[in-house]
């Protein structure tokens, strides 16, 4: 499995796993879609911590859910990116989705 | 002009060979002790254009379609060239231009380019309407223990 689900009120967190490209997002795509669309969340916390490498495909991958969530009349959010992924985040210009484990 | 080392390979356009790409590639440069940051750069602008060959020259379905990856050293650098022999680049300067996708339906984001010129040193595309296209990358070796 390279996504695993906490959802906590009406806040959902997906852990990614391993490394998200062309290839690995259309999986984690779909998994994430069916579980905001069986659970309805006002927030959804992406959680980096597990992924070790990105490409731009995990920038469509970041902007489908934002749009998906933000139509339910919700939010998304980012957090635990390694510098090498905040990288690519940034060069997107979304490092305001990114929130620290602290400020959550 | 004389190399250290190359290597050169060619790989079917599978979606599966964009993390086996990377990893040959990272692996094979590997040799001059370069920062990991800069591997990090190398595998992230291999994987976009080994990405746009599959996703874009041969449109996401001639899975005959082949990649030639060709990768070669010397001390302080490595060049790195990504061809295909898809549908080509009509106007390259606006395919680099950033956000610029002629797949936004695929969740495509134009940022491929962006993300290969802001890891390598040199990014070269050569290509015209149905010529192909070879991207070529140009990292200069930022060594392990220099720092
Ligand atoms: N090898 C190629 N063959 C044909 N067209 C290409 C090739 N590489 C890039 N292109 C064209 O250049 C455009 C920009 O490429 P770029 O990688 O920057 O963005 P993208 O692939 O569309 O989106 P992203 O990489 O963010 O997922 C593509 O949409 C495509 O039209
Ligand atoms: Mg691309």
């Amino acid at each position: 499995m390279n996504v695993t689900f906490t959802r906590t009120d009406e806040l959902l967190s997906a852990r990614l796993y391993g490394e998200i490209d062309h290839h690995t997002a259309r999986d984690m795509r779909m998994l994430i879609d069916s579980e905001i669309e069986g659970t309805l969340p006002k927030s959804l916390i992406l959680d980096f911590s597990g992924v070790q490498f990105m490409d731009s495909s995990g920038i469509g991958l970041i902007l489908g859910r934002k749009r998906l969530v933000e139509a339910l009349g919700g939010g998304l959010y980012i957090k635990n990116t390694k510098p090498h992924i905040r990288k690519i985040i940034s060069l997107a210009g979304l490092d305001n989705l990114i929130i620290s484990e602290r400020s959550k | 002009m004389k190399y250290l080392n190359y290597f050169k390979m060619t790989i079917p356009a599978l979606s599966r060979n964009e993390s086996f790409a990377r990893t040959a590639v990272s692996a094979f440069v590997s040799q001059l002790d370069p920062l990991v940051s800069q591997l990090s750069d190398i595998r992230a602008s291999v994987s976009e254009a080994v990405t746009n060959c599959i996703v874009h020259a041969y449109d996401g379905k001639d899975e005959a379609g082949k990649i030639t990856i060709t990768a070669k050293i010397n001390e302080d650098t490595a060049y790195i060239r990504i061809k295909d022999n898809g549908c080509g680049i009509e106007d390259i300067k606006q395919a680099m231009e950033p956000l610029f996708t002629t797949k936004p339906e695929e969740e495509r984001t134009g940022l491929g380019f962006a993300v290969m010129e802001s890891c390598a040193d040199k990014v070269k595309v050569s290509s015209g309407k149905n010529k192909g296209t070879t991207v070529s990358l140009t990292f200069k070796i930022v060594k392990k223990e220099v720092l």
